[in-house]
This record gives structure tokens, C-alpha cells and sequence, in this order.
């Protein structure tokens, strides 16, 4: 029982800061070092994406001039000259993007209120899983049904062709893709918002409510502006998966770069431009290789702004209430 | 007496008096609300309405679709663009279990791993700390295809020069996945009481000991539930398979380390997608039923494991 070894001793300096045992078994640090070394690996792996990056899209910049690339409308590498303006696929990335939102916020943030403000407990525990599963259907099945349901069975026969004119007959546009795009960040905007209006403390709702406010108001009023930092996380983090998306843009936006925001034009994003040219049987040291670089590089950067935007913004709001 | 009679007058005139007002009050105020309520209550219904029916119309087409093309043909004969009613997804099958097989092989020590880290040994106000935590939660956001062209530039080629063969597209979509899982194990360490530690250090036992016997053991649920829904994200992901090799129309079964080529579930579906004819059609259809099958009994069981063994301490 008293083997002697039980009570640590004190070091000099005072009494230990953390509880630990007291003879150290050989071994210890090494695990906490292995532990340590999984931890760094995810620091590695961002470090591995900035260099694969980089170092090909300076490559590149030798010899498009960059401000050719930043600011170029025109984007045809296929043709003699290339030209490699990059905002033509920027344009079609926003282009699905924007349109995509457009459908996406309405939609999340009236499931949002309606879960948290609305519905019963039960409608909740069961609506909230369904709308979850449509956050696991894989991409490719989404894009599928863009370019085969939404945009024969809905676009082409709602879509006021007499009125805006361009939707009859066309196989992809950059709309079906959007539709397809706004169904998978749904689930995206209502479960983070809802977690932020459901931080909400009761009391400003009933504070609310003896000051005679309906429901309508302190949902409005009251949750809305207080969840507003969730809120709007979750829209940024919806933008930033809707611009990162890839397969539901390929198989229904169709590959024509153009710098429009016309959703019934068929258009080339980043992504899709990424995910059609750097397909297994390209030369390595070729321009269009290198160009892939650059063109991640730009998708990068714009995911990153609007990821560190969404995680700063979440970070407030659980401040506030917890 | 009289007193008293006045009194209860006068109580009973200032009820009244205030039912009224009330009464007023309550009738002259809804009109408008009501109207406003109840469109209000009505556009949110229509927002979660439209949401479900999505979803719904998205299984139902594919059921339509595909339920022609759906036979035991599928899952045993290889792809073939000559005969695309026979035609299968056998060596896609055997592609994305190998596929997956490789990830969880990586992730389940190394998200651990990190999470353990994070939670148990590392000191918060440490910039490297801190440092690695934000890298993570930016890392769980970076697209799909950003990862391709990792894989495409560091595994493939690049230092580790892989090749196209399956493992190098099991890595990749393993570092896609792992920042999830860590995310998830650190939330299921984290959710373990310190009382649970400190008694583990009282009794004598090391860091390491009180670890490996209290706190692994307590989460393990939590972390197999975010190991789940890791894995089957990873299962229906396509876009970075595409710049790792995972491209050509593969007939035969894969090997992990052959350099004949690879395939995988999703990455076959898209190729059928991409061709026009009904029968190819059909066959997508198809493949994405048995996918979305797969799935949804991966995150059903996650979410059921959730529910059934979290602790309430």
C-alpha cells in the first residue's frame, strides 16, 4: 500500500502548478511528442497547399504578366494566342454563386427562424436531421439532378422567356448549377444560424413578449439581431462552399468561360476550369498545367478571406452568450 | 357598512374599467398583426417546405431514373461503354472501399492524435498552439478541389512522387477529411469531466495512463461518430479524385499501389453523368441510389451511436 513513492515530492519553488504523477514512466514524452507531431501535421499540411500553389503560379507569372491575368476579361488557353484573363472565370464562379445565394438565404435563414422560433420540440428533432441529410448527399448526385431535373423540368418551362429571353434549348447554364448550389448550402445556413438564435437567452424574448411584441416581432426584432454574428457566419461560410464547389458546376454550368452574371448563360467557373484541365494525362511543364496553379491560387485566397471572416464571426457570438 | 359598499363599487367599476381597456386595446391592436403573423409564420413554413421538397424531388428522380438500371449487374460487372446494359460499377465498388479502407487507416491515429494534443497537453496561451488551432478550423473550409491540387502537386508528383496510383488518392482525401475528425474527437475529449482526471492522477497514474484508461475510453463514441460522418464525406467526394488520378474508365479491380489506373463510386458516376445516352443516364441514376443507400446508413448509425452512448456526466 505505502510503497513510499506515493506522495511527490515538492519542488522547490512552490507547489506544483499541475497535478502529475509522481515518478515519470520512461516513454511519457515521447507520446506527448508523437501527439504533438499529429497536431503540427495539420500546420504542415496548410504549408504543403500555400507551396503547391505558389511555386507553379510564379512559374506562371514568368510568363503571362500578371496585371494580363488579374484584370483580362478573356479566358481562352485553347486558342493561339492563349489568353489568360482570369475574371472571366471569376465572373462565372460569382455568377453561380450569387444566384445560388440568392435562392440559399431566403430559404436557410426562414428554416432557421422557423426551427427555432416556430416549431414544437418534436417538429424540430425530426426536421432538423432530414434537412441535415441533404448536407450528406454527395456533390455528384446533386449535380446530377441540376443538370437533369431543375434545369429541363424547372428552369426551361418557369424560366419568362418571352419577357427576359435565353432559356429555351439550352443544355447548361450557370442557373441550374446555382439551384443545385443553394440546395447543398441550405443545410449549411439553417443548422449554424439556428444554433446562433437558439443561443439567444429566453429573457430577451420574454422581455419582449411583456412588452406586448408578437412573435413575428421578436423573431424579427429581437433573435435576429441578436443571433446577427451567427447569422451572417453562416452565409459567409455558405458563400465560401458555394465558390469552392466543383461538381455540381461542371456537370451543369457547362465550360464556356464568360464574363456575365446572366444566369441563363452557360459559363465556366474556377473550379470547373481546375477540375476539367488538370486530369491525369496533362504535361507537366505545360502553360495550361501551371495555369491550373494560378487559377487555385485565386480560389485560395477568396475562400480563405471568407473562411477567417465566418470563424472571427462565430467566435463572437459564442462569446457573448455562453 | 356603507363604507365597505362603496368599496366593492368602486373595485368592481375599476375591473371592469380595466377589462375594457384591455378588451380595446387587444382588438384595436392584432388587425394588422394578425395578418402580419400569420403571412410571417406562412413564408417560413414555405422556406422549410422548399427545402424538403429539394430533397425529396432529388431522391425521387434518381429512384425514377435509375430503378431501371438497378440489378445485381451493377454492383458485379465492370463499366463498359459498349454494352451499357450490362454495364456496372464493380471495379469503382472496389476502388472507393480501398479508398476508404486507406483513410480511415490514416485518420483514426492521427486525428486522435492531434485532438489528444490540442486537449490534453497543450498549453492554450502558446502562439504555436493557438496557431495550430485556427489552421485547423481554416484548413475544414478550404474547397474539395484545393486539396486535388495538393495531391496532384505534392503526393503525386512533387516530394512524395507517388504517382497516379490508389494510395496517392487515399491520402488526399484523408488530409480533406482529417481536420472534421479532429474537430469532432477534440469536442468528445473535451466532453469528458476533469473530476474523471484528476481521481485517474490522484490514484497514481501518469498523464499518459490516465489518458489511454479515462479519458479515450469515455469519448470513444463521440470520436466515432465524427469518424463516420468523416468517412462518408470522403466517400462522396469527387472533385480532388479527378486531379489524382481517379479519371480513367476503369474495367478490372484496382490495386492500392498498381499504376493501371483507378476508380472510385463517385468518380464513375460522373462519367456515366456525362454522357447523354438514356441507358448512361440510367446507370448514374442507379449509382447514385446505392451511394446515397450507403450514406445514409453511415450517418443514421453515426447519428444513432451519438444518441445512444453519450454520456451524461
Amino acid at each position: 500500500m505505502s510503497s513510499g513513492t506515493a506522495i511527490a515530492p515538492e519542488p522547490a519553488g512552490g507547489p506544483p502548478r499541475r497535478l502529475q504523477a509522481s515518478s515519470k514512466r520512461r516513454g511519457e514524452k515521447a507520446i506527448q511528442w508523437l501527439l504533438a507531431f499529429c497536431g503540427v501535421l495539420s500546420v504542415l499540411t496548410t504549408t504543403a497547399i500555400v507551396a503547391s500553389l505558389i511555386i507553379p503560379t510564379i512559374d506562371f507569372f514568368n510568363v503571362v504578366p500578371i496585371d494580363e491575368f488579374l484584370f483580362g476579361t478573356d479566358w481562352s488557353p485553347q486558342f493561339e494566342p492563349p489568353s489568360f484573363g482570369v475574371l472571366a472565370v471569376v465572373a462565372g464562379t460569382l455568377n453561380v454563386t450569387f444566384w445560388g445565394m440568392l435562392f440559399a438565404i431566403p430559404i436557410g435563414l426562414g428554416s432557421a427562424v422557423y426551427l427555432s422560433e416556430y416549431a414544437s420540440p418534436r417538429v424540430r428533432k425530426t426536421l432538423k436531421p432530414v434537412l441535415e441529410i441533404l448536407a450528406g448527399i454527395p456533390t455528384v448526385a446533386i449535380g446530377f439532378f441540376a443538370v437533369s431535373f431543375i434545369l429541363p423540368e424547372i428552369i426551361v418551362p418557369l424560366w419568362p422567356n418571352a419577357l427576359l429571353g435565353g432559356a429555351a434549348g439550352k443544355p447548361f447554364m450557370a442557373l441550374a448549377a446555382a439551384l443545385g448550389i443553394g440546395l447543398m448550402v441550405v443545410p449549411i445556413i439553417a443548422s449554424i444560424s439556428e444554433d446562433a438564435m437558439s443561443a439567444v437567452p429566453r429573457g430577451l424574448r420574454e422581455g419582449a413578449y411583456a412588452l406586448g411584441a408578437t412573435k413575428a416581432k421578436v423573431a424579427m426584432r429581437v433573435v435576429f439581431p441578436a443571433a446577427l454574428s451567427g447569422i451572417v457566419a453562416s452565409v459567409v461560410l455558405a458563400i465560401s462552399r458555394a465558390a469552392g464547389e466543383t461538381m455540381i458546376v461542371v456537370l451543369a454550368a457547362g465550360s464556356t468561360p464568360q464574363f456575365t452574371l446572366n444566369p441563363v448563360e452557360p459559363i465556366q467557373a474556377m473550379t470547373s476550369y481546375i477540375a476539367t484541365t488538370a486530369t491525369g494525362d496533362i504535361s507537366t511543364g505545360s502553360l495550361d498545367y501551371r495555369s491550373v496553379f494560378a487559377v487555385g491560387t485565386v480560389l485560395f485566397v477568396m475562400t480563405l478571406v471568407m473562411n477567417v471572416i465566418s470563424i472571427r464571426l462565430v467566435r463572437k457570438y459564442r462569446e457573448v452568450y455562453d | 357598512m356603507a363604507v365597505g359598499d362603496a368599496g366593492a363599487s368602486r373595485n368592481r367599476l375599476a375591473v371592469a374599467g380595466a377589462r375594457a381597456t384591455t378588451k380595446a386595446m387587444l382588438r384595436q391592436q392584432p388587425r394588422g398583426d394578425v395578418i402580419r403573423n400569420t403571412l410571417f409564420a406562412g413564408l417560413l413554413l414555405m422556406a422549410v417546405a422548399i427545402a424538403l421538397a429539394g430533397l425529396f424531388a432529388l431522391l425521387i428522380q434518381a429512384f425514377a431514373k435509375g430503378s431501371s438500371a438497378l440489378s445485381l449487374d451493377l454492383i458485379t460487372n465492370p463499366p463498359s461503354t459498349a454494352f451499357p446494359e450490362k454495364a456496372g460499377y464493380r471495379p469503382a465498388i472496389v476502388g472507393s472501399l480501398m479508398l476508404i479502407a486507406g483513410v480511415i487507416l490514416f485518420v483514426i491515429p492521427v486525428g486522435i492524435g492531434a485532438a489528444l494534443y490540442l486537449e490534453e497537453y497543450a498549453d492554450k496561451s502558446r502562439w504555436w498552439n493557438k496557431l495550430i488551432e485556427v489552421n485547423i478550423q481554416n484548413l475544414a473550409a478550404v474547397p474539395s478541389i484545393i486539396y486535388g491540387i495538393l495531391g496532384l502537386a505534392f503526393i503525386v508528383r512533387g516530394p512524395l512522387d507517388l504517382g497516379f496510383i490508389l494510395a496517392a488518392g487515399s491520402l488526399t482525401l484523408a488530409l480533406l477529411v482529417l481536420p472534421m475528425v479532429i474537430i469532432a474527437a477534440r469536442e468528445a475529449v473535451r466532453a469528458v469531466p476533469d473530476s474523471i482526471r484528476q481521481g485517474s492522477l490522484a490514484l497514481g497514474a501518469t498523464q499518459w495512463q490516465t489518458i489511454r484508461a479515462q479519458v479515450l475510453p469515455a469519448s470513444i463514441p463521440g470520436i466515432a461518430t465524427g469518424v463516420i460522418l468523416a468517412v462518408s464525406r470522403a466517400l462522396g467526394e469527387t472533385a480532388p479524385l479527378l486531379l489524382v488520378g481517379a479519371t480513367v474508365f476503369v474495367t478490372f479491380d484496382p490495386t492500392p499501389f498498381g499504376s493501371d489506373g483507378y476508380s472510385a463510386m463517385p468518380v464513375q458516376i460522373f462519367n456515366y453523368a456525362l454522357r447523354p445516352q438514356e441507358e448512361f443516364q440510367a446507370l448514374a441514376a442507379a449509382g447514385i441510389i446505392l451511394m446515397l443507400v450507403v450514406l445514409l446508413a453511415m450517418n443514421s448509425f453515426a447519428i444513432w451511436l451519438r444518441n445512444r452512448y453519450e454520456q451524461r456526466w
